[in-house]
């Protein structure tokens, strides 16, 4: 039984997905996604449990062996990012019913759900999968299924931040595409533990070089790298909120492990930055992406529209981390996708809060919040001191780490403008908390006085995330020690 | 000069995604914007297709005969998968323009950005 779990991980939410349209209920729909999805997430624990344990886990899909067959490939670091998708699709998804209720007609619900599960089943796929082609396969399963979750939302606007994303995410696969093609004409052959030893013996390098060039183009697009994030404002801004916090907490940060598995695990980190123009443009799209958008986030009105600039700013921090290429760098990467994750996560979950019980998120009218929704803006208050970098906080952890290894590099610059773009997280994190705990209301009508909670369904998912987000953030070598492990894993190349 | 003709696959695949790109910036009407982005797509399809080709191959069957020249089937199935996912692409994009129609009556991005632009936020 426990031989199959890695097949498990994502059959069982692909299989609820036609369960899912079957049942057309929308509670049972409910019932049955939710069902599949605590199994995913039971089954990603054992795995990694398994991985820290014993090491490389390796299964051929349907008998067929490694360089042939389709293999599943789970280490340290992809067993970290099961855990984190599974867990917070299991813990937006037990949100959503109440939040998606009130936002998507419910003869639709079924149809939400059965997208829900295959968005999960891609994402799981993308990150479970040992075999170049079959990341692009699912990469594109998680991506039709994103755009529909998208086009779900009240707005109208909605479906055209669903149109762009599916224009740009398309170009960006077929750029993943046409790489993967070529290392295949290159190398002949798609297992990435394979491409990791014929690449360096190929003849044709300049082929290898080309399909370098269209992956990283392919994944920078998708994990809303900044200057290529233009899709990612309006399609979290418009998107049922609960889809925009799972989105928020799993898919760039997926993306981002592709862009890791295939920088240091299948071009190996000397290709990668050794002797090619990728250290003179990642690093500056990395620091440009978190200082600017840091500095946009500041002038958002919209609440929604606020974090979704800070989510290309915390991408901007994951690839830096990256771009350093050593160990500790590998770590603060790694370890700020899952910190990073789990806050957005919340944050997103708290404006939904506010969204069902308020209507809007139009932040300058959000004034004197905590009177009327006390547990909603302590958890945003709490989640938004994490999104800083605050001490006994994931953020702290997180850029912690980041700092440390860039001074270890020598690089005091990218140290300094980390802390200054931190300084404007307190700025446009601050505003917020300030209209909301201390802005007397203007109009002192009855019902503003009185108060209304979000529903026990939605508060409930929510402070579980913010717990264990605290945990995470007291207890930081638990999660430094897993990164670690995995940057380990990364640098030394597949085994 | 052999090498231009020689590898006139290869030129067809450049010129046809070059235009598929080209196609997507320059145009507003939505699908058209589909129309670039499938030629995009196939002419992926042709360049592992194309890729897979050796000269005198024929189709790969099992059979005795040692001499025995065939095109590598691998790229084959690869592509009728990216092909369902072209499918799928356009099937959603297509679903996504008609909903966009219904409710902003028109799929001309620029008329469609100003729309949006009179919008309020939040």
């Amino acid at each position: 039984m426990i031989d199959q779990f890695p097949a498990l991980q994502i059959m069982v939410t692909l299989v609820a997905a036609p369960i899912c349209v079957m049942i057309r209920n929308p509670r049972w729909s409910w019932v049955c996604a939710m069902v599949a999805n605590t199994f995913a997430f039971l089954v990603s624990l054992v795995l990694l449990d398994k991985v820290l344990d014993d090491g490389v886990i390796r299964y051929a899909v349907g008998g067929w062996a490694a360089p042939s067959g389709i293999e599943y490939y789970i280490d340290a670091m992809n067993a970290a990012v099961l855990v984190l998708v599974s867990g917070i699709s299991a813990v937006v998804l037990l949100y959503a019913y109440r939040s998606v209720a009130k936002s998507v007609p419910a003869e639709k619900h079924y149809l939400f759900y059965t997208a829900w599960m295959m968005c999960v089943t891609g994402l799981l796929g993308i990150v479970i999968t040992g075999d170049a082609f079959n990341v692009f396969v699912f990469l594109e399963i998680s991506s039709l299924s994103m755009y529909t979750l998208i086009s779900f939302g009240q707005d109208r606007r909605a479906l055209t931040a669903s149109f762009r994303y599916l224009v740009l995410g398309s170009v960006g696969a077929s750029f993943i595409l046409i790489g993967i093609g070529f290392l295949y004409a290159a190398t002949g052959t798609l297992n990435m533990s394979d491409l990791a030893v014929r690449i360096p013996e190929s003849e044709s390098q300049r082929a290898v070089l080309v399909a370098f060039s269209f992956l990283t183009m392919g994944v920078l697009i998708k994990s809303a790298v900044f200057p290529l994030h233009a899709w990612l404002p309006n399609a979290y801004t418009h998107a049922p909120v609960a889809v925009t916090a799972f989105l928020a907490g799993t898919a760039t940060k997926v993306s981002l492990y592709v862009l890791l598995r295939f920088f240091f695990s299948v071009f190996g980190k000397d290709y990668s930055f050794g002797q090619h123009l990728l250290n003179g443009v990642l690093l500056p799209a990395a620091v440009a992406g978190f200082v600017l958008m840091s500095l946009v986030a500041i002038f958002q009105n919209d609440l929604r529209r606020m974090l979704a600039y800070s989510s290309v700013a915390q991408v901007g921090y994951i690839v830096a981390g990256f771009s350093l290429a050593t160990q500790s760098g590998l770590t603060a990467g790694i370890v700020h996708v899952v910190n990073h994750g789990m806050v957005k996560a919340c944050l997103f979950m708290a404006v939904g809060c506010i969204l069902y019980r308020v209507g809007h998120v139009h932040t300058p009218s959000l004034d004197n919040l905590l009177k009327r929704m006390p547990f909603t803006c302590v958890a945003f208050i709490i989640s938004g001191l994490g999104l800083i970098g605050v001490p006994l906080t994931v953020g702290f952890v997180s850029k912690f780490t980041l700092i440390q290894a860039s001074l270890e590099k020598g690089w005091w610059a990218i140290a300094a403008l980390v802390l200054l773009s931190s300084l404007m997280a307190i700025v446009y994190v601050g505003r917020v908390i300030e209209i909301m705990v201390f802005r007397r209301s203007r109009e002192t009508g009855p019902e503003s006085s009185g108060m209304s909670e979000a529903p026990l369904s939605m508060l409930i998912p929510l402070y579980v995330l913010v717990g264990v987000s605290l945990y995470f953030g007291i207890n930081g070598s638990a999660t430094l020690e897993v990164a670690g492990q995995a940057a380990t894993y990364l640098l030394g190349g597949l085994q | 000069m052999s090498q231009l003709i020689g590898l006139y696959s290869y030129w067809i695949v450049i010129v046809l995604m070059m235009a598929g790109l080209y196609i997507m910036i320059a145009r507003y009407n939505l699908v058209k914007k589909i129309i670039g982005l499938s030629l995009f797509q196939t002419s992926i399809f042709y360049l592992y297709i194309t890729m897979s080709k050796i000269e005198g191959g024929t189709a790969p069957i099992l059979v005795e005969d040692a001499d025995y020249v065939y095109s590598n089937p691998l790229p084959h199935v690869l592509i009728l998968t990216a092909i369902v996912v072209g499918v799928a692409t356009s099937a959603v994009a297509l679903a996504l323009i008609v909903r966009i129609y219904e409710s902003y009556g028109t799929i001309e991005e620029d008329e469609l950005k100003a729309i949006e632009a009179a919008e309020p936020d939040a």
